[in-house]
């Protein structure tokens, strides 16, 4: 009994099993009917699979259209997977998003958006737009308590309690943000998904915001999913990397060893096409092309017609997320010691 | 309440209403006919639906100012000896009750109609659209006088506020697609934007959401329609009355007083047909006005 | 002598609550050939300096001081005609959002083709090759056939390069590129930084290149501006602006930008926020945020003042001042 106590306590606070979502997005069904056309199905996930463990944080980054956002919704229960789930301190998170045991799950997972302009109701004031998830879960009642919480979580993420009284549009972006996560953290939950927080931010705004998230996981044990496609901030604040390329993992390694050795050839390409502000008048050949239509990915492995070490089986057979040396990467031509 | 008014008189909307003589103009103007309609009791001289203070001597009288009148009918009197003046201000106010409750139902139909079809989508929403393509295909007049039609049909020796109840109903379904189309629009817009998406990640009812998140941020371009659909209304229902199929004739409104008075106006009578129609203008004009200056001194915001 | 000189700038926005000046006395001069980088922060003014050269500001915005001079030549004070001759052959724009800046309803090659014929003196048949040898030069595949498609069958990135296409179709001598690359991947971003450079380069053509990337910046430029608040905080040499900043703003930006080599704890942040256009603060507009503030920085504005290799609006360089 003893030993099973101590397993859940360091087991994964999220594992994630081969999450799969397919958005159908067929023409109407008239148009079908008079073109002759297929059935149009857009594979924005497919099969994608980690853990993150208790008070860390797993970066997942990628190009436009790569399904990291998705993943994010999947997790927080806003869509329903075609495949695979999600399982959330050893409970299906699925089967309880669907059913009444959802509501205690969404005390403790929350989710940070990238837009601060649109995150938050712009005809509600701030204190109502905090005090939402309280008055919601029915974590705290009477306006005096409820009021005091709503000043204590303005004041954890540096605003002062007196901003209550003010509407959204009275604040900057930064600050804007900052509000978002005072109202993710009202029900104190323990797993944050971070759907690129600081990209619509300016350099030194987004420090703030950076910093105070730091602060906030070292006080409370936080556990982060942070979605970004800049390697720079995801190299600051995470743990583990995931690289996604057309909705599936190609890489998955702790930070200091992707940086350092990145596997992957896309991985290798991404961190080498950063402009480097270090790296003054550098000249470098980025590889050409671009991320393909998601609606028409490449056969085999969805990279090959970039990739400078692709070969016939690349483009045959789709390549599995295999674990070497505590780094997985799903690259035929890692697997074969070609690269 | 100082607080909200001091807030609006500084805010862009307040400003450019400061600073528009139009708008001021048209406010002063639309204030003052529903103050008198509102207090018709006080403000007209007479009542010219009390049968027993009416006087046949002085019926077919011309407005006060030309030779004739009489300084007790300023604006002279039809040929049952009402008051034109009277006349005028209750049938304004019949008018503008009917106006305004039929945009008040046409509001709330369509915002709610609009809300769910955006919000819930699917079948819901092409059938609520498909509805409101075929409510568009036909004339809204045909369509009241239809309705009205087929209500004294039904019920011929109907009380009096039925037939004003069948005549709010039939103008109010004129209007609502309006309504519909834009709020479902502007539904499909904030459905999207990640406020939504958060109180839907908190858990939130759908039910709840569509009503306390989504309504506040729709009901702009709401205002500005319903505004300028007053004075549509009033239009509509003093057509309807001139027709003969809108209010009873007990309540004479300003459609009725146009009818009456295009009946006599080739009898010289000219002042039963030009003051009601002059009011109605006057009426449906300023009302019209403050809806553009509305929608102008919103519009860039409404983004 | 320079192609572009901007002297004492000042763009002014009346608005009913008085008027507020978004850029205050900007000068800078830009040599031909040359890529200068106009860095800062949202609200620093950058975008407006890029839309102030071109003539398209946005009423009720207006140039309400001092001079842009274009080859020798004033160009704020002409009226809208002949600013529209001197867009397009001597000034090519680059905007941030590739699918806006094209016409959806037109193909390419008319675009092009247009762009062409409304700048240059050529027929139709020489005006298409022109168009067809500038698609291939931006490396756009297959450019005879694709001359002929519409905007929306290219991609981003391809649309991008037919913007610049474009932009260097009348063979202007300078051109503004307004975040020609935030809105694309990665990737992307690292192909068409090249593509401009590479083309600019050949064609003789100086980039007014603006932007709030710092990596971009230090890749393609050679002079860098720091705007703040609607003044330039430092310009000067990109390697030394970057390494070695002169003023407090810009040593705090590079502070804080997290880079790929360093792996820290906490990033070095900038307390407070750039202030609005209408309650920026007496003497230096980074007072109140600067570490190394004295009493002379509230007092006083500072003009640009040599700093070693750069130029720096700050009072720590005026030797006489400082304390």
């Amino acid at each position: 009994m003893n030993a099973a106590v101590n397993t859940v306590n360091t087991a994964p606070l999220v594992v994630a099993h081969d999450l799969a979502k397919t958005f159908d997005v067929s023409a109407p069904w008239l148009n079908r009917v008079l073109e002759r056309k297929p059935r149009t199905l857009l594979h924005a996930v497919d099969g994608v699979s980690f853990e993150i463990e208790r008070g860390r944080t797993l970066a997942l980054v990628g190009e436009s259209g790569c399904g990291k956002s998705t993943v994010a919704r999947l997790l927080v229960g806003l869509y329903e997977p075609t495949r695979g789930g999600m399982r959330f301190d050893g409970q299906d998170a699925q089967a309880a998003y669907r059913s009444s045991a959802g509501r205690q799950l969404r005390r403790r997972i929350q989710m940070i958006f990238q837009d601060p302009y649109a995150s938050l109701n712009p005809r509600w004031l701030v204190e109502d737009i905090i005090a939402e998830p309280l008055r919601e879960h029915g974590i705290l009642s009477g306006k005096e308590a409820i009021r005091e919480r709503v000043g204590e979580l303005l004041r954890s993420v540096g605003l002062s309690a007196l901003d209550m009284a003010k509407y959204p549009h009275q604040f900057s972006g930064g600050q804007r943000q900052r509000i978002s996560i005072a109202r993710a953290l009202a029900t104190a939950p323990e797993f944050l998904v971070c759907d690129e927080p600081t990209s619509a931010l300016d350099v030194s705004v987004q420090a703030q915001v950076l910093n105070i998230m730091k602060d906030l996981q070292r006080e409370r044990g936080l556990t982060y999913l942070f979605i970004s496609h800049n390697l720079a901030v995801v190299r600051h604040v995470s743990d583990q990397v995931g690289v996604m390329y057309l909705g599936r993992l190609v890489e998955l390694a702790d930070k200091a060893e992707l940086f350092a050795r990145p596997r992957h050839p896309y991985t290798r390409m991404l961190l080498d096409a950063i402009p480097q502000m270090h790296a003054v008048g550098r000249a470098r050949t980025p590889v050409q092309g671009e991320v393909p239509n998601p609606l028409n990915p490449p056969t085999g492995c969805a990279f090959h017609p970039r990739c400078p070490h692709a070969n016939a089986r690349c483009s045959a057979e789709r390549p599995v997320l295999t674990s070497s040396g505590g780094v997985r990467v799903a690259c035929h031509a890692v697997q074969e010691g070609r690269i | 309440m100082n607080k909200t008014l001091a807030r609006w008189y500084d805010s862009d909307v307040g400003y450019s209403f400061r600073t528009s003589p139009v708008a001021m103009v048209a406010a002063v103007i639309a204030f003052v006919c529903i103050f008198c309609s509102v207090f018709a009791g006080w403000v007209a001289p007479h009542n010219p639906f009390d049968l027993a203070s009416l006087d046949l001597m002085d019926a077919r009288l011309p407005p006060a100012w030309m030779e004739g009148g009489s300084a007790k009918y300023l604006l002279g009197t039809d040929d049952q000896g009402r008051d034109i003046l009277s006349a005028l201000i209750y049938g304004a106010r019949i008018s503008l009750v009917v106006g305004v409750v039929s945009v008040l139902l046409s509001v709330f139909v369509g915002v709610l109609l609009g809300l769910m079809a955006g919000f819930w989508g699917g079948w819901l929403d092409a059938f609520l659209m498909r509805l409101c393509d075929v409510m568009l295909s036909f004339p809204a007049i045909l369509v009241a006088l239809l309705i009205a039609g087929v209500g004294r049909a039904l019920f011929p020796d109907a009380h009096e506020s039925l037939a004003f109840g069948v005549l709010i109903f039939a103008i109010a379904l004129t209007g609502w697609v309006q309504y519909a189309r834009t709020v479902r629009g502007s539904t499909l817009v904030e459905r999207g934007k990640e406020y939504v998406q958060a109180a839907r990640v908190m858990g939130v009812p759908p039910l709840r959401i569509m009503l306390r998140h989504v309504l506040p941020n729709v009901l702009g371009p709401v205002l500005v329609l319903a505004t300028i659909q007053v004075a549509t209304a009033i239009i509509t229902e003093a057509t309807l009355s001139f027709l003969g199929v809108g209010v009873p004739p007990t309540s004479p409104s300003l459609g009725t007083l146009i009818n009456n008075g295009n009946a006599v106006l080739f009898s010289g009578e000219w002042w039963v047909l030009v003051f009601p129609g002059a009011m109605l203008v006057l009426l449906a004009l300023s009302v019209n006005l403050l809806g553009d200056w509305l929608r102008d001194a919103l519009n860039p915001r409404l983004r | 002598m320079s192609l572009l000189q901007v002297r004492n700038l000042i763009v002014e926005f009346p608005t009913r609550r008085g008027t507020l000046r978004a850029l205050d006395d900007i000068s800078f001069d830009i040599a031909p050939g040359e890529i200068l980088g106009v860095v800062g922060e949202s609200g620093a003014g950058k975008s407006l300096t890029g839309a102030a050269i071109i003539g398209l500001l946005e009423p009720p915005g207006r140039v309400a001081g001092g001079e842009i001079v274009l080859e020798g030549r004033r160009i704020d004070t002409l009226g809208y005609e002949q600013m529209r001759h001197i867009r397009g052959r001597r000034i090519g724009a680059i905007f941030q959002d590739p699918l806006t800046s094209l016409n959806p309803l037109y193909t390419v090659g008319r675009q092009l083709v247009e762009t062409i014929r409304t700048h240059l003196p050529v027929g139709e048949a020489e005006a298409r090759r022109r168009a067809v040898s500038l698609l291939q030069d931006t490396g756009i595949p297959a450019a005879e056939q694709r001359i002929d498609h519409y905007p929306h069958q290219f991609s981003g990135g391809m649309r991008q390069r037919v913007v610049i296409a474009l932009a260097l179709a009348a063979e202007p001598k300078l051109i503004v590129a307004d975040e020609p690359t935030t809105a694309l991947d990665v990737s992307i971003q690292a192909q068409i930084i090249q593509l401009l450079k590479r083309l600019c380069r050949e064609r003789g053509a100086a980039v007014m290149l603006i932007t709030h990337d710092m990596g971009v910046i230090a890749e393609t430029c050679d002079r860098v501006a720091v705007m703040y608040a609607g003044r330039i905080a430092e310009i000067g040499p990109v390697r030394e602006v970057i390494h070695q900043p002169a003023h407090p703003y810009t040593a705090g930006l590079m502070a804080s930008i997290p880079d790929m080599d360093s792996d820290r704890e906490r990033l070095n942040q900038i307390d407070g926020a750039m202030p609005r256009l209408n309650a920026i603060p007496q003497g230096c507009a980074y007072n109140p945020r600067c570490p190394r503030v004295f009493e002379r920085c509230r007092q006083a504005r500072p003009e640009l003042l040599a700093a070693g290799a750069t130029r720096a609006a700050c009072w720590l360089h005026d030797t006489q001042v400082r304390p």
